[in-house]
């Protein structure tokens, strides 16, 4: 059963248009001379293509993370796939019934009750009768607001509202499941359930997923695709290597510094065997090596102690590394009447996930309830390996197997 | 079971065959009655709830705009010539059917328009977003149809036989309205310019129309306003109402065969516009 290609989609285009007065006018046009074949493949004026030339096949069992900057072309061609917009060039070929996660609880209607709007929602998504008087229970169940379910929807907040539509939408059996940044508003514990939901659906779905989340791709998609400015920048199985090529689309922050100013970073170094970086700069780090840090810290005469710490984070902006001393303390420094202080650091078998990470130094009191200094980006390692993770740390574990001789069977 | 997968192309259109083009709009459109229902029960629970009169809104208009006309006559500022039927019978029932003509032609724009939401998102039968209108519409008039033949009743006109073939005739009426309507929904989405226009010609071809003064003996009105094609539609439904024997029931009969086959016409048009539509209004 599995196996089958469910999506073929083939030179897929499209064009939009920049100006909204202009793209009416191009609308009347499309309206009545589709004849005009001379057009079709050629930009009229002000337009632009928000998706040039994809081609992709996915089969059942599937599923595609679709990456990409803003603006990318994810959502366009998510539009076409649903049958939304017709391509300008190109094709694309479904099998089997289409369900779209794209907004959930669309055409609910605020005065209207929750259970009201459950028949207009399922309706809308494609089922009859019969289905939704066979289904409201397991969708009331789902949402977990049996208590309000007979309120008007207006009162419920922006998380109750995901919720029932995504119980109605989560009934859906369908061969082609469409997933467009949904999940953003639930707590966790109704993202979880969401996640097992479409984790269920999919075992026998293809799935064409859109997220920011990187770690959602990971955890959900065995291909990715990353569109840059509506073109096929990378289309793999290896999902590692096609979320790191997203992050490196963009450039890195700015250094930025936050605290009371009484203590300062005046110079920072940092090096992986021969090779040396300063302020600001990116340098190339294998798995496993040992990184050198050397820093200039100048304190002002009244502060007496101060607590260092190194953080570094990841693209998703999640600090992954808090680098204290060898008894897990902040290391202090004491001043030394020439304010100035060198401080080497080093950091032994630095085990990060490929990938980009910032750095910042933190200058506190040794009681932290003052910030003196804060110096986010002071530098960047970007993290190599062989394996491909989306885990926050690889970590070198020693293995071992023997014969197991007990006679159960299990 | 992999066999039997429906299968989807989408692609730039092009001239697909016209016959395919028809059994796909007549089969969604069969699909898409339990929406289309669900959705015409939404608007207008909707409507009702947050309203203290009501359903009596559907009185109140066509009641009050009759009203106007029946004071300017019997007041004497407007003279009008002998309608056949007591005026306030006549007068009535001219807005009345009037103003379900008015709602049929804005109809098709209203109920796509206040689907953009879904529309840009979810993909479902078009067509039910039309059939939801007309369920509205078959809703609102037969609330109207009760009140006219209160009407008919309290002025002395009395019962007649044909009063039963009111509700027919204006399932003609909504019918050449709905007809008319979709065919400019398409460019009534792109611009809004088109419902301003359609609002202000209609209000003036009302008055072209035997709404609340009859037909004159003679002259360049008499010509227009028989030929008008909203004529008939008035006036046979009125006389069924009545009593009367139609005049107009050849063309009628002609406007109602036009009327249908304009609405399967502008079901293709409105099928094959949505896509170009959607991508050029966001919701």
């Amino acid at each position: 059963m599995a196996g089958e290609v469910l999506v073929k989609v083939e030179g897929l285009s499209k064009k939009f248009c920049k100006d909204l007065k202009t793209s009416l006018w191009y609308g009347v046009k499309d309206l009545f001379g589709r004849s005009s074949s001379h057009e079709v493949g050629a930009l009229r004026p002000k337009e632009f293509w928000a998706v040039r030339d994809i081609n992709f096949e996915l089969r059942r069992g599937e599923c595609l993370g679709l990456i990409g900057h803003n603006g990318a072309g994810k959502s366009t061609l998510l539009k076409i796939l649903n049958g939304l917009i017709n391509p300008d060039e190109g094709q694309v070929t479904m099998r089997g019934r289409v369900g779209a996660l794209i907004e959930l609880g669309a055409g609910f209607n605020p005065i209207l009750t929750g259970r009201e709007n459950i028949y207009n929602n399922g309706a809308v998504l494609g089922f009859t009768r019969k289905e939704i008087d066979e289904k409201i229970e397991a969708i009331i169940d789902f949402s977990e607001i049996r208590e309000f379910i007979d309120m008007p929807v207006q009162n419920y907040s922006s998380g109750m509202k995901v919720r029932l539509g995504f119980a109605v939408a989560a009934q859906m059996k369908p061969d082609v499941l469409i997933v467009d940044e949904v999940l953003a508003v639930g707590d966790i514990g109704f993202r979880f359930k969401c996640l097992n939901a479409i984790g269920e659906l999919m075992k026998d779905t293809a799935v064409i997923f859109v997220t920011h989340s990187m770690p959602m791709i990971f955890r959900v998609c065995n291909k990715v695709m990353l569109l840059h400015r509506g073109q096929e920048k990378l289309f793999t199985a290896d999902v590692g290597k096609g979320i790191e090529k997203y992050y490196a689309i963009f450039p890195s922050g700015k250094q930025n510094i936050v605290g009371s100013g009484e203590a300062h970073v005046i110079d920072f170094k940092f090096s992986v065997d021969k090779q040396t970086a300063h302020f600001g700069d990116t340098l190339t780090v294998p798995h496993g090596s040992d990184l050198h840090i050397e820093m200039i810290v100048k304190l002002d005469l009244h502060i007496k102690k101060a607590a260092l710490q190194l953080v570094f984070w990841n693209q998703e902006m999640m600090p992954v590394g808090d680098v204290l001393d060898t008894n897990l303390q902040a290391f202090l420094i004491e001043q030394n009447q020439h304010q100035r202080h060198n401080v080497t650091l080093t950091i032994p078998k630095v085990n990060f996930n490929a990938g980009k990470h910032a750095m910042s130094v933190m200058i506190n009191s040794p009681d932290f309830s003052s910030s003196y200094c804060r110096l986010d980006n002071a530098g960047f390692i970007n993290m190599t390996s062989h394996f491909a993770s989306g885990a926050h740390i690889l970590i070198n574990g020693s293995w071992s197997s023997s014969l197991n001789k007990t006679s159960h069977k299990l | 079971m992999s066999k039997h997968l429906p299968i989807k192309v989408y692609k730039r259109q092009n001239s697909t065959a016209v016959g395919r083009l028809l059994k796909d709009t007549l089969k969604d459109l069969w699909g898409s009655h339990f929406l289309a229902w669900q959705l015409a029960k939404r608007d207008i629970s909707a409507q009702y709830r947050q309203s203290y009169l009501g359903i009596l809104w559907l009185f109140i208009t066509p009641v009050a705009s009759a009203l106007i006309w029946i004071i300017l006559k019997s007041s004497g500022t407007v003279t009008i010539a002998d309608t056949g039927m007591p005026y306030p019978v006549y007068a009535f029932s001219g807005t009345l059917i009037w103003s379900i003509l008015l709602e049929s032609i804005n109809s098709p724009t209203q109920s796509t328009n206040a689907s953009r939401s879904i529309l840009t998102k979810i993909n479902f039968p078009k067509e039910a977003l039309v059939l939801s209108g007309v369920y509205k519409l078959l809703f609102n008039s037969s609330v109207k149809v009760i009140l006219l033949i209160l009407f008919v009743f309290v002025f002395g006109v009395g019962f007649h036989w044909s009063l039963l073939l009111v509700p027919l005739a204006l399932l003609g009426a909504v019918m050449v309205g709905t007809a008319l309507g979709l065919l400019l929904t398409p460019i009534g989405l792109l611009y809004n310019d088109i419902s301003r226009l359609t609002t202000m010609g209609l209000s003036l071809i009302m008055y072209l129309t035997p709404v609340v003064y009859g037909i004159p003996k003679s002259g360049i009105m008499k010509t227009v306003m028989t030929y008008n094609p909203f004529t008939p539609l008035i006036t046979t439904t009125r006389a069924l109402a009545v009593g009367d024997v139609p005049e107009q029931w050849v063309y009628y009969s002609i406007l109602m065969v036009v009327g249908l086959l304009l609405l399967i016409f502008s079901l293709m048009i409105y099928r094959r516009a949505i896509p170009v539509i959607v991508e050029r209004l966001s919701a």
